[in-house]
């Protein structure tokens, strides 16, 4: 009770409002009435273009899987391409795609991982770190079919690789960089800097901290980034179309290591285009079979990306 | 028995090189901090180098009698042609132009408003689920979504608007602003995100309902971050490969004319990236085709590098600012 307050007279106690909610504290005038009927009123007309932007894409992805199970089985993700591509499987469409990812993941990986650390604990602020960052930032915008134009002249024409699964794999490399640079910049940066200070209190040097103490406590955020590369590089199309990507590759049934990184090889997400675009006659339900395939891969492992990070969001301490 | 052998050897190699990065990981600390600055400047290396090597194969064609009008001002793209080969790439650039307006005009406002909403208006698991379903539309392959606009989208337009082709301006407009629209939503919501909490609590002590809050005092705040969130949503649909080669009809055409309604959005066209995605595997390699094809290349890789900066310098102009 405040001193102020006569202590004969006990102060009324004060009417139950919701704090939210002005009409309860005073009669609403007109005034205010609107104000709050306008503020509803935009509440549910940005939901609304939330729902009418997210809710096709839910309806769309089902209307994909479900003209797809008649098609989908076991035989169809292990089988071999029959009678020009139009029965049959998708196996050697499968392996090209783990190759060319697996490939270019291990091109990716440590570039990528190391240029974040050394935009996140090496660069100073000045223009030329600026001008990386751009130039990161540059690389994630470059259209598709212009890293396949650099690929054509970079790795095919000018490497002499030819068209292959490794010009195809170095194009899907060079384009996914960003992917991990920016996850590793951004799990090292969430790592406290106190604790790269306390380690340099006993000594440590720059890259002795990192090794033992920032990129331990980042794992989590950089494979998460890697994940998401391999998302990206399983789902892209126009890379690899000029690089190494082949309508029909004959391979035997059974094998699992069907290409040499020399050859090229059929994918995915080609065969897609492939099947859908230049192939008339081929049956529907496996047209949607390869589409649910590609973008249930892709989709399976966004979902291990993001679990990990709820995960890992979960777990902080600091 | 030689594939087994072949897969033993192939792990023996894979075990061997992991190994040995291991031991310069662990003991090799000059190479280490020599490696991560060299990979550091990989980005600037690898944006040079694009520019480079598309130049390398489009130069022949850039400078040797490159016809200046007859490249950007005419509309007549005969790359084939035996007698007088013609490369205008006019009507390729109405077509990305009009696609990229169609989607944007449906991405803008549908863009900003979902990113308001995540944001301002819902709550704490709403949003962790919206922003997951956003994830997940990024993530849909181009290709997916061009799949989409032929099996889905194509007899839908032809039913709907009662036209005599679904692959159109409209049908790749709509696509191509759904991929865009992650891009959008992401980047608009850092910037509103961005906004101080000070600002929010402020506005609301003086009597500010929400729906005021977002227009008077976020979008004001945010203005910057929003542009920035639109310039890199164009670029998103500018660049689009596969999803407009599928979509749009591949037509070279001009979908604007002088009668009434000006802008035909029923009508097929040609971008410039379905156009290098269409006739690069045709053009003979060194042929003047597939030199123009890398012009084209040259002039997409300016059209998105002139995006990206300007987004960057908006951006960068008001953290200076603050």
């Amino acid at each position: 009770m405040s001193p102020l307050q006569p202590s004969s007279a006990p102060a009324p106690a004060p009417a139950p409002v919701a704090p939210t909610d002005p009409s309860a504290l005073f009669t609403a005038t007109d005034r205010t009435r609107r104000k709050l009927l306008t503020q509803r009123i935009a509440g549910i007309v940005f939901g609304a273009m939330a729902a009418a932007i997210l809710l096709p894409l839910l309806v769309i992805l089902g209307y994909i899987f479900v003209r797809a199970l008649p098609a989908l089985d076991w035989g169809f993700v292990t089988g071999l391409p029959e009678q020009g591509m139009r029965a049959g499987g998708i196996w050697p469409a499968l392996a090209g795609t783990a190759y060319l990812v697996v490939f270019s993941l291990l091109v990716a990986a440590p570039i990528g991982v190391m240029a974040g650390i050394y935009l996140n604990e090496f660069a100073r602020d000045n223009w030329f770190t600026r001008a990386v960052n751009l130039a990161v930032v540059n690389l994630a915008g470059v259209p598709s079919i212009v890293h396949a134009l650099f690929g054509v002249g970079a790795f095919v024409v000018f490497a002499g690789l030819g068209k292959s699964i490794l010009a195809a794999s170095l194009t899907l490399a060079v384009m996914t960089l960003p992917v991990i640079i920016v996850a590793t910049k951004e799990a090292l940066a969430a790592v406290p800097r106190s604790f790269r200070e306390a380690c340099w209190n006993l000594g440590a040097s720059r890259w002795q901290v990192i090794r033992t103490i920032v990129l331990p406590n980042s794992f989590g955020g950089i494979l998460t980034g890697l994940i998401l590369e391999v998302c990206r590089a399983a789902g892209e199309t126009a890379p690899i179309m000029f690089t190494g990507a082949i309508v029909f590759k004959a391979v035997e049934s059974g094998q699992l290591l069907p290409y040499n990184p020399t050859d090229q090889c059929m994918a995915l997400s080609y065969h897609l285009h492939t099947v859908a675009t230049q192939i008339p006659g081929v049956p529907e339900p496996m047209l949607y079979a390869t589409a649910a395939v590609l973008v249930g891969f892709v989709l399976v492992f966004n979902s291990f990306a993001i679990a990990m990070r709820v995960r890992l969001r979960a777990k902080k301490k600091w | 028995m030689i594939s087994l052998l072949k897969i033993m050897l192939l792990l023996a190699l894979v075990a061997g090189v992991l190994y040995l990065m291991y031991l310069i990981y662990r003991y090799c600390e000059r190479t280490m901090v020599t490696l991560i600055h060299i990979c550091g400047v990989s980005a600037i290396v690898f944006v040079f180098g694009i520019f480079f090597f598309i130049f390398r194969e489009g130069a022949p064609f850039l400078l040797k009698d490159f016809d200046f009008g007859g490249f950007f001002l005419s509309d007549k793209w005969y790359p084939t042609s035996e007698e007088n080969p013609r490369f205008g790439i006019l009507a390729l650039v109405a077509g990305t132009g009009s696609v990229t307006v169609l989607a944007m005009l449906f991405a803008v406002p549908f863009g900003l408003g979902t990113a308001v909403f995540i944001s301002e208006f819902c709550g704490r698991k709403t949003k962790e689920a919206l922003k997951i379903l956003v994830e997940f539309l990024a993530a849909v392959p181009s290709v997916v979504w061009g799949f989409i606009g032929m099996m889905v989208m194509n007899p839908l337009i032809i039913k709907l608007a009662d036209a005599p082709v679904g692959l159109n301006v409209l049908n790749a407009g709509i696509v191509v602003g759904l991929m865009a629209v992650p891009v959008i939503v992401s980047i608009a919501e850092d910037a509103i995100r961005a906004v101080p909490d000070e600002y929010r609590a402020a506005a609301e002590a003086l009597g500010a309902t929400r729906w005021q809050v977002v227009r008077k005092v976020i979008f004001p705040a945010a203005k910057s971050g929003l542009l920035a969130a639109v310039l890199l949503g164009v670029g998103r649909a500018v660049g689009e490969t596969m999803a407009v080669l599928m979509a749009t009809g591949q037509s070279i055409n001009i979908p604007f004319d002088g009668n009434a309604p000006f802008f035909h959005p029923l009508q097929s066209v040609q971008t410039l990236t379905a156009t290098i995605a269409a006739e690069l595997g045709e053009a003979p390699s060194g042929g003047h085709h597939y030199q123009a094809l890398f012009t084209l290349g040259i002039v997409l890789f300016a059209i998105t590098f002139a995006i990206n900066l300007v987004a960057d310098l908006i951006v960068k102009g008001i953290r200076k600012g603050k």
